[in-house]
């Protein structure tokens, strides 16, 4: 606030005469990150092979190359089609997928020592999983390639949910022979590989939830019966999402994957309650849950037994089907402790299913604590620059779906990381990026294909040249758009600034010096304000007409190519044409925090 | 739709802080509990990877349990010089299993963590050395447990010897029969592990448990030794008369005790009765002497101690409820609920040689440290610091199992050894008068400076079956183990 006064003066006229700034793509930053990350994996392959064998072999030449093959491509990738992306994400992603292949590697040398010492054969799952990171790394390649736009998706939204669907059901409905592995009946048993459906089924369904809840949103929103006080959409509205994560649910319980059924009742939780903004929503899924999960526990022994296993895996844990694995996780973890015992210096062969569900049990043993915690945290913040590209990004569509995108990846770390940790009981799911496993890891690249592609165009500068009298050449991004001191227009009147705080902040943007004092001042609820200097708001919740633009059906949001809601904005927002060139303002003090960090100038001179 | 989606970011926040805060709980606030639950076999992966301690004898340092490299991921296996000859000293050290016997009495030591070790550890992370265990150094004699155990052995018995030296409490030799080979258990191949673990588990005679330590038998004549001593102290001379008659009626019953074959006892004082052991004047001594008696002396003879460890655990041993005058009489014989371990029985004849004065059996010399210099040296103590008899006594009673052993036939009589012995033939089971009674034997030698204390029973009557008695079947065996003893010095 104090270098926003200090500027005010000087600022001035600024905003005509400087030239537009050069948006920071920010890939610099990313490849210093990857880079880093990179330092970090290589770091602790050594660290493996030190502990382990005593002494360096050549794989990890061939290790360490593939990754770094695999990790410029992506980069050179992003840097090529998704320029603007979020920096931070790519990186994570890097990290986390580094630190499983350490960790798949490592479980390799002891998995087959043990087969050495009983003279089996053993192949190990980290070629594989290299292999796997590959394709991954084509998938993303793919997918950031061929969908230019977000938007575009919801076109398809049908065909995906309809995909899903099928996915999801075909391995119900395919004989054992054909779908069960391990007695987990959710694979597609191709010939030479296995995949999950259900993995690439959770982000289809995903489109096609953020797609129908925005094209029907509006109706959800208005065309409501108030049943004790609480505005209820009608359920022929909300009639297709219903069934279809009902569907959903019931084949994951007839599978026995508990672990994404709760994933998915999440997700869909999560979609329903952001797209229509009802807390109601969740009460009354949370409520739902509770009687499904009752009925489970008297229905099935298995969510019984896992229940038990979970209260006391110690009590059980000589029972066939008891808690031996959990235990054994737990024991790995406690023997870990803070520090852990050093990458390679551990035992977490010991729990069973350590390269897949119980990785996060070997690695907190091997890094402790504070290297589990550090993991955790990149999720984190991974999931979190996803939902700040959620936030950013203009179309309600993009938001939805970015939003659940970033979501499902903590959802997914909760019920995993949870039931290994025995905050919850256990329900298998992979761990994202870091668990043995192809469609798991190619799903979650595609997650986050998408992702970057959600915050590139957040971050993208708009190109359109506004129409009307207003000279601005180049709009502020919404994503950069900060706080700015503007001269007052003297045509505006001075209204602005108590409507302000009173009304949601849409015609913040227009706001003359004063106005933009309080806009500062404004509440958390209302840092979306950051990309209201732009006239369509993004957010939605303002005027319905202009808003609607933005979310009509799917087949009209997609025509626009670039920027669905914009047309109309230079019109309406004609006599407040100051800020998008306000946004281009005096360089030098905002350019850090509001480049990464799209939203907060606002929030941050708050505070 | 930024306000739900703000929303759902603090919910996802929420969400990591409680995996977090629960991996806090468990990794640093359970952690140790985690790591130390005995079914976490990591701490066990962990001292393997170490160089454990070696538990070597007395005599000339010989290794009876050491480790040789292994190129698997332990680095070490442990390996045991005549493991099964050595078994119930020993005990076993297995993956699998856990430890056993010395190995987890002093595990501790052995393994490396005790905090007396601990100067040693720093200067081994100093100079950059693989950490090492301890060393603990056995009271055992090799000559004496080797003789021991090849006598049982040699003929077959299922029984125990222990052999211990009556001023320290040394223990010079403890053997159980039949034994196992603690290799087997050690071995890194988790299938033969557990074979070896399953077959010695299931096989006949419990081989894993050592009969020494961890077993009582009701004693027979062999505690008639603390009846004597008991009367003695009652102030009853050795020349005092006693009852000569074949058979008593046990008071308030019409149940007859006899005497060994229903003979007629051949003398009628105190030490013929113990000469020719009688059983009718020693039920009829216990009587008088009334359980409070009885049971103080015992107690200094060690009967009765609930927490012995030399250091490995001993179960106690006891007298019984003696609740009448009826049970009195068949406990003064060492029948009815008298129960002693093998140890507690050559305590008795150990006892009687150091002049009334049990000292505590003990199996560890001292604590070496890795490089073999001396941490502690473990000193003799008293049992209970009250003698069991006054030294007038403890030579009365000697020169008693001196006419005793004169007394006793079996093999290995060599005068040389200046045996006071005492043999007992107990009874047991549910149809006593049918089945082959324990042979017991208990002496020390040489009777004017004695140096070495041995009890022995053959159970079940060795290879003689009902006709077995202490002086025909455990004489020989414990005549060698003394002979052993003494001939090395």
């Amino acid at each position: 606030m104090a270098a926003a006064a200090g500027n005010q003066s000087a600022v001035g006229q600024q905003y005509t005469t400087n030239p537009p700034r050069e948006l920071p793509k920010r890939r610099g930053t990313e490849l210093m990150l990857l880079a880093f990350a990179a330092v970090i994996v290589t770091t602790a392959f050594v660290l493996v092979q030190i502990n382990q064998e005593q002494s360096l072999s050549w794989s990890i030449l061939w290790y360490g190359g593939a990754y770094l093959a695999i990790f410029s491509a992506a980069h050179v990738a992003v840097r090529r089609w998704a320029p603007y992306a979020d920096p931070l994400i790519l990186p994570c992603v890097a990290l986390l997928n580094g630190l499983g292949l350490v960790a798949i590697y490592r479980l390799d040398l002891a998995e087959a020592e043990r087969a050495r010492s009983l003279g089996e054969e053993f192949a190990g799952s980290a070629p594989r999983q290299v292999l796997y990171t590959v394709v991954a790394l084509a998938l993303f390649l793919a997918v950031l390639r061929v969908i230019k736009d977000h938007r575009t998706l919801t076109s398809y939204a049908y065909t995906a949910g309809l995909a899903g669907l099928i996915l999801l059901a075909l391995p119900a409905m395919l004989p054992a022979s054909l779908s069960e592995v391990n007695g987990a009946k959710v694979w597609l048993r191709l010939p030479g590989f296995s995949i999950q459906p259900g993995e690439f089924a959770k982000i289809l369904l995903m489109i096609f939830f953020a797609s129908f809840l925005v094209a029907k949103r509006d109706l959800f929103m208005t065309a409501g019966k108030r049943i004790l006080g609480v505005e209820l959409p009608r359920a022929r509205d909300l009639g297709p999402i219903i069934i279809a994560a009902v569907v959903c649910l019931g084949i994951l319980v007839f599978e026995r994957d508990l672990g994404t059924a709760l994933l998915f009742f999440g997700i869909t939780l999560m979609m329903l309650y952001v797209a229509t903004e009802r807390a109601i929503w969740v009460v009354v899924g949370l409520s739902m849950f509770l009687v499904g999960a009752f009925i489970a526990y008297q229905l099935f022994t298995h969510v019984q037994q896992r229940v038990t296993n979970w209260i006391d895996p110690l009590a059980t844990y000589d029972d066939p089907g008891g808690g031996y694995q959990i235990a054994q996780g737990l024991f790995g973890l406690g023997t870990g402790g803070v520090f852990g015992t050093g990458l390679g210096a551990g035992r977490p062969e010991m729990v069973p299913e350590a390269h897949t569900d119980f990785i996060s049990a070997a690695l907190g043993e091997e890094i402790g604590f504070v290297g589990l915690a550090a993991v955790l945290l990149l999720y984190l913040l991974l999931a979190m620059r996803g939902m700040r590209s959620a936030l950013a990004v203009r179309d309600t569509f993009g938001k939805l779906l970015g939003g659940g995108l970033s979501f499902a990846i903590v959802m997914q770390v909760f019920v995993i990381v949870g039931g290994v940790t025995k905050l919850i009981p256990m329900t298998g799911v992979t761990t994202p990026f870091l668990s043995a496993g192809g469609s798991s890891l190619l799903a979650n690249y595609i997650l986050v294909a998408l992702l970057l592609r959600i915050s590139d165009t957040a971050r993208r500068p708009i190109q359109q040249k506004p129409s009307g009298e207003a000279p601005p050449k180049q709009l502020a991004p919404i994503a950069e758009a900060h706080t700015v001191m503007v001269q007052r227009p003297p045509q505006t009147p001075a209204e602005g600034g108590p409507a302000l705080s009173a009304s949601g902040g849409q015609q913040g943007p227009g706001q003359p010096a004063p106005g933009q004092q309080n806009a500062g001042q404004q509440n958390p609820g209302h840092q979306a304000a950051g990309h209201q200097p732009v006239p369509p708001a993004p957010g939605g919740q303002q005027s319905p007409g202009q808003a609607r633009g933005g979310r009509q059906t799917p087949p009209q949001t997609a025509q626009p190519a670039s920027d669905g809601p914009l047309p109309s904005g230079p019109s309406q927002t004609g006599p407040q044409q100051a800020e998008p060139s306000a946004a281009a303002e005096e360089p030098a003090w905002p350019t850090e925090d509001s480049t990464d960090e799209p939203n907060r100038p606002k929030g941050d001179d708050a505070t | 739709m930024n306000t739900p989606l703000r929303k759902v970011g603090m919910v996802m926040l929420a969400m990591l802080t409680l995996l977090l805060a629960n991996t806090t709980y468990v990794q640093v606030i359970r952690g140790d509990d985690y790591a130390s639950d005995s079914r976490n076999s990591r701490v066990l992966y962990e001292e393997y990877s170490r160089e454990r301690g070696k538990i070597v004898s007395d005599e000339a340092g010989q290794v009876l349990a050491g480790v040789e490299p292994s190129n698997d991921n332990f680095n070490f296996r442990r390996t045991y010089r005549n493991g099964p000859m050595y078994a119930p000293v020993t005990g076993y050290y297995s993956i699998m299993y856990g430890a056993g016997g010395m190995e987890n009495a002093e595990d501790a030591f052995l393994n490396g963590s005790d905090p007396r070790l601990f100067v040693r550890r720093l200067s081994d992370m100093v100079t950059g050395r693989d950490p090492r265990g301890g060393n603990v150094r056995l009271t055992i004699k090799p000559a004496v447990q080797k003789a021991a155990y090849q006598a049982m052995t040699e003929n077959g018995y299922t029984g125990s010897v222990v052999a211990m030296d009556p001023k320290t409490g040394h223990i010079l030799g403890m053997v159980s029969t039949p034994s196992y080979d603690p290799n087997r258990l050690a071995s890194h191949d988790g299938d033969k592990q557990q074979q070896a673990w399953q077959e010695y588990s299931e096989a006949d005679g419990n081989p894993m448990l050592n009969r020494a330590v961890r077993e009582t038998y009701p004693p027979g004549s062999t505690f008639k030794i603390v009846t004597t001593a008991a009367a003695l102290e009652d102030g009853m001379a050795p020349d005092a008369g006693v009852t000569s008659d074949s058979e008593v009626t046990l008071p308030h019953t019409s149940t007859q005790l006899e005497n060994y074959g229903g003979a007629t006892c051949p003398g009628n004082t105190l030490k013929d009765a113990l000469k020719y052991s009688c059983n009718t004047a020693f039920a009829e001594i216990a009587g008088d002497l009334g359980p409070e008696k009885l049971r103080a002396t015992a107690a200094n003879f060690g009967i009765g101690e609930d927490d012995m460890r030399i250091p490995l655990g001993v179960v106690p041993s006891s007298l019984g409820e003696l609740e009448s005058p009826a049970a009195l009489y068949q406990s003064g014989i060492g029948q009815r609920d008298v129960r002693l371990t093998p140890l507690q029985d050559a305590l008795l004849a150990a006892t009687v040689a150091n002049d009334g004065m049990a000292m505590k059996p003990n199996l560890v010399k001292a604590r070496l440290a890795p490089d073999l210099s001396t941490i502690e040296d473990i000193a003799p103590e008293e049992l209970t610091g009250e003698p069991a008899m006054s030294a007038e006594s403890a030579e009365a009673l000697t020169q008693m199992m001196i006419q005793s052993e004169e007394n006793t036939g079996g093999g290995g009589k060599d005068p040389e050894l200046k045996i006071a012995s005492k043999t007992g033939t107990a009874e047991h089971g549910s149809d006593p008068k049918n089945t082959p009674p324990h042979a017991w034997y208990t002496a020390f030698a040489p009777h004017d400076d004695p140096k070495i204390a041995v009890a022995v029973i053959v159970e079940s009557g060795g290879n003689r079956g009902l006709a077995a008695t202490g002086g025909t079947v455990a004489a020989e065996i414990a005549r060698a183990t003394m002979s052993a003893g003494l001939g090395g010095g």
